[in-house]
């Protein structure tokens, strides 16, 4: 009953992670077209950065979580702008393939920068210890990581639904060119969507490196799980892409716990049972 | 007059690749006998990618599947050729037909990222399936494979004609494949494929049977390569295998017969040459492949033309057509 619990804490916590960085893919591919598989990279670029932020800059994590993040949105406007922005009158297939090529590129860059060896980031000293609830000890950290989770849901949905670029957002979901003949400037929201992207998949890594660890590969393995997500949840759905974080965090947690050597066929089986029942994925609307 | 140009320029090709063990190094040979493989490995893929129009990034799944299968049989029942190079296309044509269907249920992007799921799926289950395929270790010793007679392929020619042969097989039969009334089909289907349907045909189908006999090759290819290794690492079956096989495609010319084996040439010897000097070999395809993407996105192929409509603005005696000169 304990290991449930506590795995079911882990489970959620990890979904809340995933959704973080899938929101960001979901987006984009959204509003641009563009499935990113560079996305997963961002995440790393994230992690690694706030492992050299608290190690040369500033010693707190607090720190890294602010100032990382922004970094990767930095860094995704100069990829917007320099990289992607030229290649839109090339059809979305090239795009794919140019963040495919971005993906390798990162992947080496880091480990030439950090090294390949395995490191992680040390859980902050206010959020290291335990607690009890219910009479179960539970890690803070994964608790905090699970509140940041839904406050980060929280904001996306607000802005998504009641703030005017949200409306500018939504728009650009359902018809991009409508949205350009009212006015307004396509291309900015581009940029805008992409470092949103960037910064949502900023924030996941430097909440997983403290748990996940830093390597190169692990963009993979994240990008992998997230395009998963994306297919089970649906595509346009905030909410599908929320349910199916939770659904596939908690089935990969139970899986490894459970049956260590299946676990990944798990999710895949999920995926492959979602798409022949409802191939539009649980909550999503039909994409052309 | 155009046909028999081709054949005359095959046939050149195929006795100039049939001197390479007697004229060079067993170390220049190998690197050949290498584009051989991944030349039919891309070729497999540029099936599906350049004349279905369906874009998997998880290709290498049935060159692992080939690789694993026919590196088992031969280690565990029989290294006679015929034996294991047929039990790795039978495993790996299954292992297409099961991934293919869940695939083609969706198409564009959905396709793309079903066919890398699938593939890390079969990679995982490769992975944690240690007490059969060696886990991370892969698996080591594969015997050369052995003619009916008891005589095994064992010097890098004899292994080099097998591959060559094959080589030349699967080009031939691609050549007659794609202009088959069942090729023409699937260019059809990768040119519009509500206006195939609409004509009555089962586009799904079609697309089921292009992605098994692409994965069929690619088995193929998978055998090949663990012949000429002696061993299967769990790399050859990783999603990077599918991004560098679809690179190949892609830099050499999606949708040309000859394209996808320039781009294996171009990327293996991309790699020997490098490998020498640096690890950041991810880095270099990397970048080489995004120019390849903005500035070249016809590939390798594509230059030829581009050189020929600058051959011919340049000399503008031979055409009367103002239209080539740009």
């Amino acid at each position: 009953m304990d290991i449930l619990a506590i795995q079911l804490v882990n489970g959620l916590s990890y979904g809340l992670l995933l959704f973080m960085i899938t929101s960001g893919l979901s987006l984009i591919f959204g509003i641009m077209g563009v499935l990113n598989l560079a996305h997963g990279s961002l995440y790393m670029v994230g992690a690694y950065l706030a492992l050299g932020i608290t190690k040369h800059v500033a010693p707190s994590f607090f720190a890294a979580l602010l100032l990382a993040p922004l970094l990767v949105a930095l860094f995704s406007v100069i990829l917007e702008v320099g990289l992607l922005r030229p290649t839109y009158r090339l059809g979305h297939l090239s795009q794919v393939l140019l963040t495919f090529g971005l993906a390798y590129v990162v992947h080496d860059l880091v480990r030439w920068i950090w090294g390949s060896s395995v490191q992680s980031l040390s859980i902050p000293a206010s959020l290291g210890s335990s607690v009890e609830l219910f009479g179960q000890t539970f890690p803070i950290y994964r608790l905090a990581v699970m509140g940041f989770g839904l406050i980060v849901a929280a904001a996306m949905w607000f802005f998504q639904e009641k703030t005017r670029w949200g409306a500018i957002i939504r728009a650009g979901l359902s018809n991009r060119e409508m949205v350009g003949g009212l006015g307004i400037n396509i291309t900015v929201v581009f940029t805008v969507v992409f470092a949103i992207g960037g910064l949502l998949a900023g924030i996941g890594g430097v909440a997983a490196a403290p748990i996940l660890g830093l390597f190169p590969g692990m963009e993979f393995e994240v990008l992998i799980l997230a395009l998963v997500i994306l297919v089970v949840g649906g595509l346009g759905s905030i909410t599908g892409t929320l349910a199916a974080s939770m659904i596939i965090g908690v089935v990969d947690t139970f899986g490894k716990v459970m049956f260590p050597q299946l676990s990944l066929m798990i999710i895949f089986g999920l995926m492959a049972l979602v798409l022949i029942v409802k191939p539009t994925g649980l909550l999503g609307k039909q994409v052309n | 007059m155009e046909s028999q140009k081709i054949k005359t320029g095959s046939l050149a090709a195929v006795l100039l690749l049939c001197l390479v063990p007697f004229l060079s190094s067993d170390y220049f040979t190998g690197i050949m006998a290498e584009i051989l493989i991944f030349g039919i490995f891309a070729a497999s893929l540029n099936l599906l990618v350049g004349y279905t129009g369906l874009v998997s990034l998880g290709h290498a799944a049935f060159f692992g599947v080939g690789a694993y299968t026919s590196s088992l049989v031969a280690i565990h029942l029989s290294a006679n050729l015929f034996v294991s190079l047929i039990s790795g296309l039978l495993v790996s044509l299954v292992a297409a037909g099961i991934v293919g269907f869940f695939c083609n249920r969706v198409s564009g992007f959905y396709f793309l990222m079903l066919t890398l799921a699938f593939s890390q799926m079969i990679y995982a289950l490769v992975y944690r399936w240690g007490s059969l395929t060696g886990g991370d270790n892969g698996l080591s010793g594969v015997p050369k494979p052995t003619l009916a007679g008891g005589v095994a392929l064992d010097s890098s020619s004899s292994l080099y004609f097998l591959i060559l042969i094959l080589f030349v097989l699967v080009m031939a039969g691609l050549r007659l494949f794609v202009r088959s009334p069942l090729g023409q089909i699937l260019v059809g289907i990768r040119e519009n494929e509500t206006r195939m349907k609409s004509m009555g045909y089962n586009t799904t189908f079609y697309k089921n049977v292009s992605f098994v006999l692409a994965g069929g090759i690619g088995g193929i290819a998978g055998a090949l390569y663990s012949y000429f290794n002696g061993f299967v690492s769990p790399k050859d079956i990783y999603w990077t295998m599918s991004g560098e096989v679809l690179i190949m495609v892609l830099i050499g010319g999606a949708g040309t017969l000859l394209g996808p084996v320039f781009g294996a040439a171009f990327i293996v010897i991309l790699e020997t040459i490098i490998s020498s000097y640096t690890d950041l070999w991810m880095l270099i395809v990397g970048t080489t492949f995004i120019l390849f993407v903005i500035f070249i996105p016809k590939g390798i192929v594509g230059l030829e033309s581009v050189w020929r409509k600058s051959a011919k603005a340049r000399a503008p005696v031979q055409t009367e057509s103002p239209e080539s000169v740009s």
